[in-house]
């Protein structure tokens, strides 16, 4: 759980990015994922000018690039594996450019690597630069059921107990087993299930500890935020340039224009 | 295995995220009527539970590789379907944002395929009347691999529906399909032991936490009903946002009949390209360069605009590049800036 840690510290941090509303930067990303899924599946360059938004947003919320890359490595594999049997599926020569062609499939492929790029970018982004505590409670401000974010804020507070347990079932079992990353199977039933009965009661108790604080199934969730006229801009400012993105080819139309020039 | 948001179309993703939502609705309020203090703490602590265990990898025998629990199956039998389903989307929306799982419009799938089948299907329709009263060890464990395998594969049938609805990937569905099911089906047999034999641990070490939801869970009416009616509700609500999609949005359509058509002249033509581009190159000259509006609708599918002449292609290229390099411009300036005034 080493990933929450750090997103935790990022969220922790002081940057333009982390002083917006959290509502605005979650509708900003909500429209961009909504609209990232709605180019043809053989957009690639009109898909470009929406890297603005990672672009900009990792400087404004001063949050490492290598930070975003490492949290997108390990979701790759998958997309990776579905996007490759659109090149040997369709093989129809879409482009061709000084004797050399490519195929529909291909196009779609680094179309759909640019959609996870794009996509996971900025969810990443909107997460380190807000903290899930913040994310949860502008949640609420919109309106999400209240179960449900309880639920999430009560998760997200058990995970980091929970994984701490889990690091030292491991490590019981490496010690034990000279040194074995990998759980015998006929042992992980038993172990897991240990686990489960140490969660348990640990969850038990703790719930009484609450109840005997007042705990009446609501956390009770501050809003510290207030709605400005930067975030109105921000919202606005962003939502225009995605809708424009998407509306219009700018790379076409650029590029057009600097040939015009140039010529 | 999680849906990417990179593979679906807005139709099905928002689709589903109504379908999810309103599942959790009715969820919520079913847990509220049957109100019981120990089941609410639970949720979060077995949520939880799914994230440390699934940091406990176990080696799979035979394979060389190394697996751990997915526990849909396991925390449907402890909660019951209503707090599990619940839980479930708690822990999918954790790994959305935090572990680039799935991602935010495929939430709603995600919470479909890993959170309904196992927790209102699996459970309730295979596993309980199975189950028996659970004194037999063998037959526990068959009933859950048989209701571990049944989840999973639906699963992955609904991430098929779900690309092939959504028309990102070019994979067929039937091919899809043989990819899909039999891994899973694989993936389920190991899960459903695993969950037998956590269950069969608990049950000897401490059996009252096992009580925790067979109290409230008799049979009650027709489960089956609501959720095929919830997810026929959700198939017809994407076919309907895909179709007013389709006739808002024509040059989809239109571009997949010029595929079709391009395709047939390859087979007959000897240089087939230039043929279906010599046919675009008529059709676009129609529209006059400097028309804002009809350019941008002939250039949607800028790939197929840009092939119509290699002048264009060399524009699209440059303009990307332009447009890359202004917007790592554009970020690295902010970068600077903000170093220079903490």
């Amino acid at each position: 759980m080493r990933t929450v840690d750090e997103f935790d510290l990022l969220a922790a941090a002081d940057s333009p990015l982390h002083a917006i509303d959290p509502r605005a930067k979650l509708l900003v990303v909500l429209l961009a994922a909504a609209v990232i899924a709605s180019y043809p599946r053989h957009a690639v360059a009109a898909m470009v000018p929406l890297f603005l938004l990672p672009a900009a947003w990792l400087a404004l919320g001063r949050v490492p690039l290598g930070f975003v890359l490492h949290r997108l490595l390990p979701a790759l594999p998958f997309v990776l594996l579905m996007a490759i049997f659109n090149p040997l599926i369709d093989r129809v020569p879409l482009i061709e450019a000084g004797g050399l062609a490519l195929s529909g499939g291909w196009i779609s492929f680094a179309s759909i690597l640019l959609r996870f790029l794009l996509g996971m970018s900025i969810a990443i982004l909107l997460v380190a630069c807000t903290g899930f505590n913040t994310l949860c409670s502008a949640l609420l401000r919109l309106h999400a059921p209240r179960v449900f974010v309880v639920q999430l804020l009560l998760l997200y507070r058990y995970i980091f107990l929970l994984a701490d347990e889990a690091r030292r079932v491991r490590l019981a079992y490496a010690l034990r087993s000279g040194g074995d990353r990998a759980v015998a199977l006929p042992v992980a039933g038993s172990m897991l299930g240990q686990l489960l009965l140490r969660v348990m009661s640990r969850g038990q108790r703790i719930h009484q500890a609450m109840l005997g604080r007042g705990f009446t199934g609501d956390l009770p969730v501050r809003h510290a935020f207030r709605w400005h006229g930067r975030d109105t801009l921000f919202l606005l400012g962003w939502a225009v340039w995605i809708i424009l993105a998407r509306a219009v080819n700018i790379p076409d139309q650029l590029g057009r224009f600097v040939m015009k020039v140039l010529a | 295995m999680h849906m990417a948001d990179a593979l679906l179309s807005p139709a099905v993703g928002g689709g589903m995220w109504v379908a999810a939502a309103a599942l959790s609705a009715r969820a919520s309020v079913k847990l509220r009527s049957q109100p019981s203090e120990s089941l609410a703490p639970m949720m979060a602590v077995l949520g939880a539970f799914v994230f440390a265990a699934q940091m406990i990898n176990f080696s799979i025998p035979g394979t060389g590789s190394s697996g751990h629990i997915g526990g849909g199956l396991l925390l449907a039998i402890l909660l019951g379907p209503h707090a599990a389903f619940l839980a479930l989307a708690s822990v999918l929306t954790i790994q959305a944002l935090f572990f680039a799982d799935g991602g935010l419009l495929a939430l709603g799938c995600n919470m479909i395929n890993l959170g309904v089948f196992p927790c209102y299907i699996a459970y309730p329709l295979i596993y309980r009347p199975l189950a028996g009263d659970g004194s037999s060890p063998s037959r526990r464990l068959a009933t859950c691999i048989i209701a571990s395998m049944a989840g999973m594969a639906m699963g992955a049938f609904a991430v098929v529906a779900e690309t092939g609805l959504s028309g990102i990937s070019e994979l067929p569905v039937g091919a899809f399909i043989l990819l899909m099911v039999p891994i899973h089906l694989a993936i389920g047999l190991v899960e459903g032991g695993v969950t037998a034999a956590v269950i069969g641990f608990v049950s000897r070490a401490q059996p009252e936490w096992l009580v925790y939801n067979q109290a409230k869970t008799q049979p009650r009416g027709r489960p089956f009903r609501r959720i095929a009616a919830c997810l026929l509700g959700a198939a017809l609500l994407t076919g309907g946002l895909l179709s007013s999609f389709a006739s808002e949005n024509p040059d989809g359509l239109e571009w997949s009949i010029e595929k079709m058509t391009g395709k047939k002249e390859i087979d007959g033509i000897g240089h087939p390209i230039h043929a279906t581009l010599a046919g675009w190159q008529s059709k676009t000259s129609f529209m006059p360069d400097y028309d804002f509006r009809k350019d941008d609708a002939a250039s949607k599918d800028d790939v197929r605009e840009s092939a119509a002449n290699p002048g264009t292609s060399l524009a699209g290229v440059l303009g990307t590049a332009l447009t890359l390099l202004l917007a790592g411009g554009i970020g690295l300036f902010l970068r600077l800036r903000s170093r220079k005034h903490p």
